[in-house]
């Protein structure tokens, strides 16, 4: 069997400890530590952008402490700033279109690595990563042009009449709202699963699919039981991508949520998330309270995202099978 | 790797281009209303001098304040005028002081869309009021059919927008019903953003207008220009003198005149429910901010230039873009504080 | 053939077909957009479009020169910087790392791509254009840059990750020292892998606004240097779109277009002329 492991030993001679000098003048080990430091330097951003946040919003913090998380309310004039409608936003229209996008882009991304032919699946691939071009206030104009009148003529009173005993989808249908921010947002991270799952499952062995198809496995039994799951790590890693994509847009979702924080349990419902009301207040914010309040809810929002990706590590940790893809997530 | 390096070198080399020599750059920025304006003004401006590139960004009208006090830009612009606590800030910072000029006036109109009233509907302040603070809450309520008898007002819910973002058109809105309203005053107050009782959040006066626009039942406000512009219908409100006016350019220009003889030195007045029979009530003026002093004479020379030619050559272009000028007698007064800036 | 069999041959072309749709509305969603921009905007590109500065309001013949090569210079500058980062760092995990530290990384590299796009510029701007008293077009691609970190960075290690075993062990045989494995077979066996991600980080890149306004400001006139505020086409795009006048809306969507265009010609310049004799893709 292949080795499971994927770094190389170094090369020469593998007897006790060598010398620092003698490793150094191998090339080896200049490589490890120059990528090394290029490495160390992302954690060191991730840290100092963490760091300046924090150095930046101490007053939130003294006067309000973590009832910062629990109070729904938002003032500006009279100073009462609390996060839970924006962290509730920001979860639904995530999920939303990570609902919409991970079925959709992993269909897509199976067509073209299993099925089209490669001049097609490449031709395609070629203009599905110019959805990742168009700049997000387009994705936002577009949003209030074409989704929103769409939602608010067909698409929730169609929900409505055939789901409408769901509390998901009640309330009057604006157009706006969670739903049609999760949809804008499924469209604008639906090229990062493609294009990343594309190009794992393109590079699952050949010997993988035969062995299944000789099998006896239908082409469909051998891409979803012996492909996909070979190329399980890296399709995840693909969804990381559009995750944190849906967790941080600004201005496309700005344009079509309604900008109110409310919590509801309606996916019509107008809601705010919150990178949209850090994007709309922050120009104008005067006053130091007001000011930090919306620099914690951009630490808020780190938690938030070093919440799920802990929670999704966590659940490939735990439905983890031996002999599948290597390396860890 | 290499044809990598090549191409690279070449873009490298390409890119900055020479530094035109004798050019004198200003920046600025601020408020996003009178963009439109002020990108006239100054390209025309440029092409009188054209050694002299005044480069205005619209970021906000804080964000304007806040980067003529870090220093990063030469002048600000804002749609609500600086406060105690921010002229302390900036005179803390710099050693001197900085200076308001208004430029040209604006107004805020109530904007709404009810299928089958075509009519300019009349709305009284308490009504405006009562709809933003939630308590009125049908089109059919007295409150909006008293004035407007012979309109068939429907009696469906109304849906209430504002401006999602901080922004000195809310500023505005909400500086006048402070002052028409002691309920609103006391639970909402005024400023670029607020805890908005009821209602959706458009983003930018376009947000809004879209959103009014393709929502029926609703009502919006916004610059007199978008609701011009996107054809939408806009109501008359009542003055202080109790005259119902449609906003328009005259009506902006005598609010100012009629808040003229009040004016304080250094221009920071709010001019909503100004005294006059003509007196549009919801309007307001957008002011340039500018240091007293300059290190630099040349840009302290450009400035004041720019200044002088826009009270004067200047005033002429607003109408156009449908801005409204400012009254003769704030142009005298901001000519004498001209000389204030050293 | 029994029933069963009969019902999993229908299930499998069921299903396929149903990939083939979603892949049919990914790109129809593409087309829509490049059609609707083409309508919107198409009779506003033109000549002056590409050459001349921006126009004040109500005057026709303006442009957005000084836009395109704006973005054009920012990008430059932050793929400089973000995608050393991104791949060098990616190398380190997929290659030399234990997984303690590709564990912290991969999760630091996450959190950094989630960061709201507003507040990675109000990061920019403390570091760079506070201090020195002024926007500039070396703050915009900083801020960019950083934000092609994170996508060139996981990208290019599942790329990495995805070369077989065969070839490394197969370089060992040969007496190769790691990094002699990894640059010449490795890396080129990934090739096509990691240009997607360094083509789908600018992309991302290309078309944000909010890390730019307080980084790279905007300007309406040339910008020279690398230290002088600069326009940009998402930028312009933005201011305007919020604005009342029925001009510059088609302005908008005629920069919308354009910047969707060159990021496809820069795709294309990309892979053709970058690309090696040979692809490992299906192996």
């Amino acid at each position: 069997m292949a080795l499971t492991s994927t770094t190389l030993p170094s090369a020469g001679p593998v007897t006790g400890s060598r010398s620092f000098v003698s490793r150094l003048r191998d090339g080896d080990e200049i490589a490890r530590l120059v990528t090394f430091l290029f490495a160390a330097s992302v954690v060191l951003i991730t840290l100092l952008l963490v760091f300046e946040l924090w150095q930046a919003s101490p007053l939130p913090r003294h006067k309000f402490g973590f009832a910062f998380f629990r109070t729904s309310v938002w003032d500006p004039i009279f100073d009462q700033f609390g996060a839970l409608p924006f962290i509730y936003g920001t979860l639904v229209t995530s999920s939303v279109a990570l609902v919409i996008a991970v079925p959709l882009g992993l269909g897509a991304a199976i067509f073209l690595a299993e099925l089209a032919p490669p001049k097609l699946s490449d031709t395609l691939e070629f203009f599905i990563d110019l959805l990742a071009a168009v700049p997000s206030v387009i994705y936002g104009l577009l949003g209030v042009f074409i989704v929103v009148p769409l939602m608010r003529q067909y698409v929730q009173p169609g929900l409505k009449s055939a789901f409408g005993f769901l509390p998901l989808f009640q309330g009057p249908a604006y157009g706006i709202g969670f739903l049609t921010a999760g949809v804008v947002l499924a469209i604008m991270v639906i090229p990062y699963i493609i294009s990343v799952s594309r190009e794992v499952l393109l590079a699952v062995p050949r010997d993988q699919r035969e062995a299944a198809l000789s099998l006896g496995s239908t082409r469909w039994e051998s891409t979803a039981k012996v492909v996909v799951p070979f190329a399980r790590v890296g399709i995840l890693g693909s969804i990381f991508l559009a995750l944190a994509r849906a967790l941080g847009e600004t201005m496309a979702v700005t344009m079509v949520i309604g900008n109110t924080p409310i919590i509801s349990a309606s996916l019509f419902s107008p809601g705010y998330s919150i990178a949209a009301v850090i994007a709309n207040e922050f120009t104008e914010a005067t006053g130091d309270l007001y000011l930090q309040s919306l620099i914690e809810l951009g630490l808020v929002l780190f938690l938030l995202t070093f919440v799920l990706n802990g929670l999704a590590r966590l659940l490939i940790l735990v439905t983890s099978q031996r002999g599948s893809a290597r390396g860890a997530a | 790797m290499k044809r990598i390096a090549t191409i690279l070198l070449w873009l490298l080399g390409l890119a900055p281009f020479t530094h035109a020599q004798g050019t004198l750059s200003i920046n600025g920025a601020g408020a996003t209303f009178p963009y439109p304006m002020y990108s006239k003004w100054f390209d025309e401006y440029h092409k009188q001098n054209p050694n002299l590139q005044i480069n205005y960004q619209s970021i906000g009208s804080g964000g304007g304040i806040k980067q003529v006090t870090e220093g990063t830009v030469d002048f600000g612009a804002s749609d609500g005028p600086m406060n105690d606590d921010q002229l302390k800030a900036y005179q803390d910072k710099h050693g001197f002081g900085i200076l308001h000029f208004p430029t040209v006036l604006g107004a805020v109109v109530p904007t709404y869309n009810i299928p089958g009233v075509d009519a300019s509907l009349k709305f009284t302040p308490e009504a405006l009021a009562a709809i933003y603070l939630g308590k009125v809450t049908k089109w059919n309520d007295p409150l909006i059919a008293g004035p407007n008898k012979g309109v068939n007002l429907p009696a469906t819910d109304i849906v209430v927008t504002h401006r999602a973002d901080g922004s000195g058109t809310t500023y505005i809105w909400t500086d006048y019903l402070c002052k028409v309203s002691d309920e609103w005053k006391n639970k909402v107050g005024k400023g670029t953003s607020v805890n908005w009782p009821v209602g959706l959040g458009g983003k930018g006066n376009e947000g809004v207008t879209g959103t009014v626009k393709n929502t029926p039942n609703s009502i919006g406000y916004v610059e007199l220009i978008y609701a011009q512009s996107n054809g939408i219908p806009f109501g008359e409100v009542k003055n202080s003198s109790g005259v119902f006016v449609k906003a328009s350019l005259a009506g902006a220009t005598a609010a100012a005149s009629g808040a003229a003889k009040e004016m304080p030195d250094d221009f920071r007045v709010s001019i909503t429910n100004a005294p006059g029979k003509t007196a549009y009530p919801i309007s307001s003026f957008t002011w340039l901010l500018i240091p007293t002093k300059f290190s630099d004479a040349a840009k302290r020379d450009a400035m004041k230039g720019f200044v002088a030619w826009m009270l004067a050559e200047g005033q002429n272009y607003t109408e156009a873009l449908a801005y409204a000028r400012l009254p003769k007698e704030v142009v005298a007064k901001e000519k004498k504080a001209l000389a204030n800036v050293q | 053939m029994n029933a069963r069999l009969r019902w999993r041959k229908f299930v499998s072309g069921l299903m396929l077909t149903a990939t083939g749709v979603c892949a049919l509305v990914a790109v129809s969603v593409l087309f829509f957009i490049l059609g609707y921009l083409v309508f919107h905007g198409g009779t506003s590109v033109s000549w002056n479009f590409f050459t001349k500065l921006p126009a004040p309001v109500g005057e026709t013949g303006g442009g957005m020169a000084n836009a395109i090569v704006g973005s054009a210079k920012l990008l430059l500058i932050a793929t400089l910087f973000g995608v050393p980062i991104g791949f060098f760092g990616a190398v380190y995990l997929a290659e030399f790392s234990g997984s303690a530290m590709a564990f912290v990384v991969r999760y630091a590299a996450d959190l950094l791509n989630g960061v709201p796009s507003i507040v990675i510029g109000i990061f920019a701007y403390g570091l760079v254009v506070l201090p020195f008293k002024h926007f500039s077009t070396l703050a915009g691609g900083f801020a960019l840059g950083l934000m092609m970190i994170p996508i060139t960075l996981r990208s290019t290690e599942e790329f990495l990750r995805a070369v077989p075993n065969s070839l490394r062990e197969g370089s060992m045989a040969l007496g190769a020292s790691k990094w002699r494995a990894i640059a010449g077979v490795i890396v080129p066996a990934a090739y096509r892998g990691i240009l997607t991600a360094v083509l789908l980080a600018v992309a991302r890149v290309a078309g944000e606004t909010a890390p730019l306004l307080f980084t790279a400001f905007g300007n309406r006139f040339w910008s020279h240097g690398w230290s002088e505020p600069t326009a940009s086409l998402p930028v312009v795009i933005f201011t305007y779109a919020i604005s009342p006048y029925e001009d510059w809306h088609r302005q908008a969507w005629a920069a919308g277009l354009v910047l969707l265009v060159l990021i496809l010609v820069v795709n294309i310049v990309a892979r053709t002329v970058l690309a090696r004799g040979f692809t490992v893709s299906r192996s």
